[in-house]
């Protein structure tokens, strides 16, 4: 790891104010389970690291749930620097959104849930191992052309819509949290701004793009997300029981009226460049009664625009199960298969 | 990563400066606590955050009770700095890349990845390694049912799967064995004890841990 000069400041403003306008010189540190590795591989230089572990700002370190009441729009708070161990077990987030939970509690193992936060996942670097790998220069670091697209791509991206660096975002948290319409609080050197979390992730194809859309010199505040009283879940399915990243996921949330789902989201993840919004699976859930049948249908709708890579056209089945299961676990069905 | 001893001579920064220099020397090292949250007006005092490094800085942290300070460059890992610079070995370096738990120590109680955390970021918090767990001649339940049991082999990961252990237990004494499993997700065992394992946590669990 190449040595630099350790901040460590004690309120988020201080913390705008030590970072650089351009990406690379200087590194936020959180949990650092991501950042760290990268340091390691020498993917990340930096010559500051900005600690933002002893800021203790409670917007910034906590959890708020408002008192739910009929006729209120309630918001829920999720401080930036909350541990996702802490997001996992917290009974109130547990019951009002299972999606997040659920999916908190799957990110890698006991540990690194201790020590990585929600900033830190929604700001994770991909997992392309040619990314990962300090002695390949591929497009995204300022090379000429991206390996991936024609090598070893068994993780990549299904839905590549025609972006030249096929990496799959990896936040598990992120399909989750935009099914929930959530948005994300930031601060910058000009104040704060709010952005829809749906709204918040890129596909970056060149070294001063991260996979998201804030400015070197912004900091995540904390996740806002409505009570809206949306039934929703969230299906991984993955090789090992942890360590590892899913290798695809869905993520579902839907109003149930009468029986009939309305106001359907369905967003995937570990399958595009960012987090994907399944439209046509939307569709075909919106206005219907979830049955087997229709959540089967929904499953093949999400697959629509899918152009999978030499490696990975598994994925695609994968979509169609993930779907199928989160629209069910969702809807209250009996899952019949084993978990 | 420096694998060394602090170079000799002075290092770049004194103590007194580095706790200073953060406008806020209590929580440098003394536990953090809320009441000592920075006020407007001491953040006021102090715009400018004064970094640390590259040189070697004073570092103290509290291991198994004991408050021990080094000097250590800001990129040296907790782990590196218990091993190398503390001489507490009883955690252990394999993959360095916060895959596989060897590393695990306690940190308020909870299990991390000390090769993944830099050893400035354990500042202020309780650290407990494995060699908290043998105390006046006497072993912890846990690793006695190791040694009971059998459940290592090349005894690498060992450290790691047995603070891990403890960790569940002190959290829920009447854990199941299933909950147990759970908590040891994070750490892998190369040379496969993991039946032994199971067998050394079983006997924890009907002990109600
Ligand atoms: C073995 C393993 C398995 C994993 N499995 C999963 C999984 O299944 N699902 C999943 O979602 N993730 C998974 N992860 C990733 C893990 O969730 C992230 O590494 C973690 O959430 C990062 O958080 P951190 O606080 O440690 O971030 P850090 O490593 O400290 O930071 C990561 C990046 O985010 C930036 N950053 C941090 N906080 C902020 C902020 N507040 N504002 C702006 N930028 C910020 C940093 O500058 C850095 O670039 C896994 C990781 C490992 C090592
Ligand atoms: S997918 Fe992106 S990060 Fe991976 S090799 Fe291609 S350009 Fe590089
Ligand atoms: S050495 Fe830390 S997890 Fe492997
Ligand atoms: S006993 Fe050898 S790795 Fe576990």
């Amino acid at each position: 790891m190449k040595n630099f000069t350790y901040y460590r400041p004690l309120s988020l403003e201080a913390a705008v104010a030590l970072l650089d306008t351009r990406w690379g010189t200087t590194e936020l540190l959180a949990g650092g389970t991501d950042l760290l590795d990268l340091q390691k591989e020498y993917i990340a230089q930096p010559d500051k690291v900005v600690s933002l572990t002893f800021i203790q700002d409670p917007v910034f370190t906590r959890i708020e749930v408002p008192q739910i009441l009929p006729g209120t729009k309630p918001t829920v708070s999720i401080g930036a620097a909350v541990k996702i161990a802490d997001i996992a077990e917290h009974a109130e987030l547990k019951h009002l959104f299972p999606a997040l939970t659920d999916a908190a509690a799957q990110v890698g193992g006991p540990q690194i849930r201790n020590m990585g936060t929600l900033g830190g996942n929604l700001c994770q670097r991909n997992r392309c191992w040619y990314f990962r790998d300090e002695h390949v220069l591929c497009l995204l670091k300022g090379g000429r052309r991206c390996f991936a697209a024609d090598g070893e791509n068994r993780y990549h991206a299904i839905f590549t819509k025609g972006h030249p660096c096929v990496i799959v975002h990896p936040s598990t948290l992120a399909p989750a949290l935009i099914a929930l319409g959530a948005s994300v609080e930031v601060l910058g050197p000009n104040g704060k701004r709010t952005i829809e979390l749906s709204k918040f992730f890129q596909a970056p194809t060149k070294p001063d793009q991260r996979e998201h859309v804030l400015a070197p010199n912004e900091i995540v505040v904390r996740v806002l997300i409505p009570v809206e009283g949306l039934r929703n879940a969230s299906y991984e399915v993955r090789h090992k029981q942890s360590y590892d990243w899913p290798l695809a996921q869905a993520a579902v949330a839907f109003r149930l009226i009468g029986g009939k789902a309305t106001d359907v989201r369905i967003v995937l993840g570990h399958v595009a460049p960012t987090p994907h919004v399944a439209t046509e699976a939307q569709k075909v859930v919106e206005g219907q009664t979830i049955t087997r049948e229709l959540a089967e249908k929904a499953g093949e709708a999400a697959t629509a625009g899918a152009v999978p890579l030499s490696q990975n056209a598994y994925k695609v089945h994968l979509v169609k199960v993930a779907v199928k299961r989160a629209l069910l676990l969702a809807s209250g069905a009996q899952p019949d298969w084993v978990i | 990563m420096s694998q060394t001893h602090p170079p000799p001579g002075k290092p770049g920064i004194s103590r007194r400066q580095f706790l200073t220099g953060t406008g806020l020397g209590a929580a440098a090292t003394a536990l953090l606590r809320t009441s000592e949250a920075p006020t407007q007006a001491n953040q006021a005092q102090a715009p400018k955050t004064v970094g640390f490094g590259p040189n070697p800085v004073a570092c103290e942290l509290l291991v198994n009770g004991a408050r021990i300070t080094v000097h250590i460059e800001p990129r040296v890992t907790l782990l590196d700095c218990l091993r190398h610079y503390m001489d507490i070995t009883g955690p252990k370096r394999v993959c360095d890349r916060g895959t596989c738990g060897a590393c695990t120590v306690l940190l308020d109680g909870r299990p991390i990845y000390a090769c993944t955390m830099l050893a400035l970021e354990a500042q202020g918090k309780k650290i407990e390694t494995p060699e908290s767990l043998y105390e006046d001649g006497q072993l912890h339940r846990v690793p006695a049912a190791f040694v009971q049991y059998d459940a290592q082999q090349c005894g690498f990961c060992t450290p790691g799967f047995v603070m891990a252990m403890k960790a569940c237990f002190d959290r829920n004494p009447n854990a199941t064995p299933a909950e147990v499993e759970q908590g040891l997700a994070g750490n892998i065992c190369r040379c496969g004890t993991y039946q032994q394992m199971r067998d050394a946590l079983r006997s924890l669990c009907k002990k109600g841990g």
